[in-house]
């Protein structure tokens, strides 16, 4: 490919709400019930049954709406986009069309350790549709209305990334957010995340190129190389002289490649008019401060604090905002009297580290707040060497100890920093004792051997010197 | 019995000198004897309707009895009733056993009513003349060559016939007044969000609205305090207080301001039609209501708004008929779509087909602007005329319409005059108001004559009053037609 192309992307990503109901009915939400079990008289569209408005999920978009810094919309209203397919029970779906619940916001998130920000278009509610077995009837196919009515938000970007490791980045920053106002899930593989990527490319600065859509994509690998995939497949059709025809797209992992599912000619016309059955739905300002009021901090306001009040860098800051778990740890860290800039370089190095090998999430760490802290002034008071207190902390993480009691574990593993003036100059003395070669060379100007004998004499002590006293040591004793 | 009004029957039921067994018996028997003729039902289930009759009688006998305990009524075939066929009138759902009850349902099962059975109707309410049904035609029983009305003309025809004291009906452009008005008994349609609609099989929801027929307007006062309540299953189902509607019966007239538009009394109304609503209005004059001239002059643009919203709607109600889940499916077919082809092509009538596609047209990219979204706009300015008008008047009163029930077969192959026809009705739906017919005299071949009474918002309660007022002083709403059973005419008129 060549260099000369610039990319640009849309994403529309349906998150599934959190909400114990369906949207427009009383069945339960739950994964994985045995099909048809969570399909009430409204999902499975019998005559006469009518949708009621859940307003769980309208406060979960006003959450989504306050966080993102989007307009929360007076008056929204429900429209029916009208296609058949067997596991659309209405021949209808329930969406939002010309007034939707939330327009604008946007997200920001790290890139290549630059903050990226990325405009939101608006934001959505409407119902799930159902799920086709196709091997469940040997003979037939079968249809599952369990998840038909299940409440989702679909949040959509305007055409703001440059490529498919942006795409990501925003995908996962999303991903974050939305289960850190606790309004989704998260759960990819059952489907609670999943995303759309609109994909073009032009010439820079040209007007945009004709885009693609590639549907459902349900990981964040699958949405890197799908997008991947299709840049390389649009720029080869136009390198060769070809037009790139607007079109849906699937996503084959198997492959690694997509494929056309529908041209623009075919496309439905899906004859969107406002729903009879549901009122225009209004939202007062009394509900938002409500919805507000109850929420936890949002990562702006956090990174806000961290800056202004910490004096941590933007870098550091978002990192730290990456998720409510990991915002939630730090603050647990910085509870104690530690330094804020050592703290969050522990908690975005070797903690997050330590997790991402264990695969686990910050509300799962074996490592608690409390203990990173005092692992933390251990160091400030030389008690511990920073070599040491990556031991402690691997310690702390195997939870051997009964207590989890980290100066036990300084005690008991032998960890602690050697600081003992007269211990460290004995050991310089034996040292210098046993390598006169070196300590000629140094006298000589060989400015390398001392740094021979600071390891000779961390070697000799396991590691466990003061370095700086040991350099104090070795200096004054070379003269 | 059967000429009883139900006012008549409750009380002999409450005094057991009526048991509903005997009643319910009474009334299945002459639908029996009188369907080959009037063909006013769908589906009639003795065993069960009894068995609620017996149910009633025990809860009599028990004294907690409410007004219509005992009292047999004829549903609608729109209305889902649990256990029941439930076929809106359509071969799509001709094998649909509903599996839940209509609000409506529910509320005259609390009340102790006896499901009579399910009464002949348009295909999905689609129709002014009761011929669009899949099980046959429903004859008018004043003359068996001339249409009921539609779509509730089966509910019309099974009233005015004396097959059932009262039956429930729903009102989309019409479906009540009309047929009332054809059959010579008494219908309301309450205001949009009165009754509520859960359950019942949706045409154009925005315009749906349940109401009943009756012989009289103090039953349909009693039927009403049944149907109306508040139900948070329709998002569209208003909290409004509900008024006690058989207590205000006895209000009167005097000083009441009827507004005659001058858009419903032109050349375009039969004389036959106009010469005893007219006389009806001197009727009420006599009682002491004074006259005002309004005018509604965005009524001529209801027919076309009409006919694209409702359509629109439908069109998108329907879809759920598509031989998946439940109704008709075409026995054979190659792939999903001839599936979906075959079992509707099948299983909907010319009226609903037309209707489907007149509503996918409107609403279809490049179209909705000019069909839709203009008809909605117009269809508020019809309702700001009715707003107007009301600051002058406190009800309305013209034809329900422009002439008596005309021959079966007469207007079958136009469907436009058809819709034409409804241009005295649809207004009042498209404002969202409540309407009633009551006989009012009888035209040309001494078929019936209904007077329309319109009134505001919630104001059920005086055009019940109103309508009662005139039962008081005439007695058209006893008339009755010759029996459809052979046994010689009845009083007649």
């Amino acid at each position: 490919m060549r260099a000369d192309w610039e990319v640009v992307i849309g994403l529309e990503t349906h998150a599934q709400l959190t909400t114990a109901s369906k949207i427009f009915s009383g069945a339960s939400t739950a994964f994985g019930a045995p099909p048809n079990t969570q399909a009430s008289a409204v999902d499975i569209a019998l005559p006469g049954t009518l949708p009621v408005l859940n307003k769980g999920a309208v406060e979960r978009a006003i959450r989504f709406g306050l966080a993102v810094g989007g307009t929360i919309a007076q008056r929204c209203v429900f429209a029916r986009k009208n296609y058949f397919y067997p596991d659309l029970p209405k021949g209808y779906q329930i969406s939002q069309y010309e007034q939707p619940v939330v327009a604008g916001g946007t997200l920001s998130f790290l890139l290549d350790g630059a903050v990226k920000t990325v405009r939101l278009t608006r934001a959505h509610l409407e119902e799930d549709a159902g799920k086709l077995l196709h091997e469940a009837v040997p003979g037939s196919s079968g249809v599952d209305l369990n998840r038909a009515g299940t409440p989702l938000l679909e949040i959509v970007t305007e055409p703001d990334m440059r490529s498919a490791a942006e795409a990501v980045a925003y995908a996962k920053a999303l991903h974050a957010l939305v289960r850190w106002i606790g309004i989704c899930d998260g759960n990819m593989q059952e489907g609670s995340f999943r995303c759309d990527a609109n994909v073009s490319v032009r010439k820079p600065g040209g007007a945009l190129g004709t885009r693609c859509e590639i549907k459902n994509l349900n990981s964040f690998r699958f949405l890197e190389k799908a997008i991947e995939y299709e840049i390389r497949r649009q720029v080869e059709v136009i390198e060769d002289g070809g037009k790139i025809v607007q079109e849906t797209r699937l996503y084959d992992p198997d492959r690694d490649e997509t494929r056309s599912m529908r041209s623009k000619e075919d496309a439905h016309d899906y004859r969107y008019f406002p729903d009879p059955d549901l009122l225009p739905l209004a939202i007062d300002r009394a509900w938002i401060d409500r919805v507000g009021g109850a929420m936890t901090a949002l990562p702006d306001a956090l990174r806000g604090r961290y800056i202004s009040q910490l004096g941590l860098s933007l870098y550091d800051a978002m990192l730290l905002t990456e998720s409510r778990e990991k915002a939630a740890f730090f603050d647990e860290v910085m509870k104690a009297d530690v330094q804020a800039k050592i703290a969050a370089n522990w908690v975005n190095g070797e903690v997050s580290a330590l997790l991402n090998d264990a695969g686990l999430e910050f509300d799962r760490s074996p490592v608690s707040g409390g203990q990173l802290s005092r692992i933390l002034q251990l160091i400030a008071d030389g008690t511990l060497s920073g070599k040491g207190a990556k031991e402690v902390l691997r310690e702390v993480a195997r939870g051997d100890s009964a207590t989890g009691d980290v100066d036990e574990i300084v005690a008991s593993k032998n960890l602690k920093q050697i600081s003992d003036g007269g211990a460290i100059e004995a050991a310089v003395d034996q040292v210098m004792a046993a390598n006169p070669k070196l300590v000629e060379d140094y006298r000589s100007g060989k400015e390398k051997a001392f740094n021979a004998l600071v390891g000779q004499v961390m070697k000799a002590t396991q590691g466990k010197a003061n370095p700086a006293q040991v350099n104090a040591a070795l200096k004054k004793k070379l003269g | 019995m059967h000429r009883e009004t139900l006012k008549a029957l409750s009380a002999q039921l409450a005094a057991r000198k009526l048991s509903s067994v005997e009643v319910t018996t009474h009334f299945l028997d002459r639908i029996e004897r009188a369907q080959s003729v009037l063909n006013a039902f769908i589906t009639v289930d003795r065993e069960k309707s009894l068995a609620q009759a017996k149910a009633a009688d025990a809860r009599l006998a028990k004294g907690d009895a409410a007004p219509l305990t005992g009292i047999p009524v004829a549903h609608k075939d729109l209305f889902c009733a649990k256990g029941w066929r439930t076929t809106a009138g359509s071969k799509i759902l001709s094998n649909f056993i509903a599996p839940y009850d209509a609000h409506v349902i529910e509320q005259f099962d609390r009340a102790g009513a006896v499901l009579l059975g399910k009464a002949n109707m348009d295909e999905f309410a689609m129709g002014s003349s009761c011929e669009n049904s899949a099980y046959g035609c429903v004859r008018n029983p004043w003359d068996t060559n001339a249409v009921p009305g539609g779509s509730s003309g089966g509910s019309a025809a099974a009233v005015a016939a004396r097959l059932a004291p009262a039956a429930t009906a729903t009102d989309t452009g019409g479906s009540i007044r009309q047929p009332a008005s054809f059959t010579g008994v008494s219908g309301l349609r309450p205001t949009y969000g009165r009754v509520s609609r859960y359950g019942m099989v949706a045409f154009a929801s925005s315009l749906d609205q349940g109401g009943c027929i009756a012989k009289t307007a103090e039953d349909l006062a009693m039927v009403l305090d049944v149907m109306a309540s508040y139900d948070e299953r329709d998002s569209t189902c208003l909290d409004h207080p509900k008024d006690d509607y058989v207590g205000s019966l006895g209000r009167g007239v005097k000083g009441l301001r009827i507004g005659l538009p001058k858009e419903y009394f032109t050349k375009d109304v039969a004389r036959d039609v106009i010469d005893p609503i007219l006389a009806a209005v001197e009727q009420y004059k006599k009682l002491g209501a004074t006259v005002v001239d309004v005018s509604l002059p965005n009524q001529k643009l209801s027919v076309p708004v009409y006919y694209v919203i409702a359509p629109a709607e439908a069109s998108s109600n329907l879809s759920r008929f598509d031989g998946v889940r439940y109704g008709h499916r075409a026995e054979k077919y190659s792939d999903l779509m001839d599936l979906y082809q075959k079992s509707r092509a099948e299983g909907f009538g010319a009226e609903a087909k037309r209707r489907i596609m007149i509503g996918t047209y409107v609403l279809s990219h490049g179209y909705y602007d000019a069909y839709y979204l203009q008809a909605q706009k117009i269809r508020r300015l019809i309702a700001r005329d009715f707003i107007e008008a009301f600051k002058q008047c406190d009800v309305i009163m013209g034809p329900a319409a422009p002439t008596v029930a005309y021959d079966l077969g007469a207007k079958v192959t136009d469907p436009v005059q058809m819709y034409l026809d409804d241009l005295y009705t649809i207004p009042i739906n498209l404002a969202g108001l409540p309407g009633m017919s009551i006989p009012c005299g009888f035209g040309n071949k001494g078929r019936p004559v209904g007077l329309q009474i319109v009134g505001n918002y919630f104001d059920e309660a005086r055009m019940l009053a109103v309508a009662h007022a005139f039962q008081q002083a005439t007695d058209w709403h006893e008339k009755e037609p010759p029996s459809p059973l052979g046994e010689g005419r009845g009083e007649g008129r």
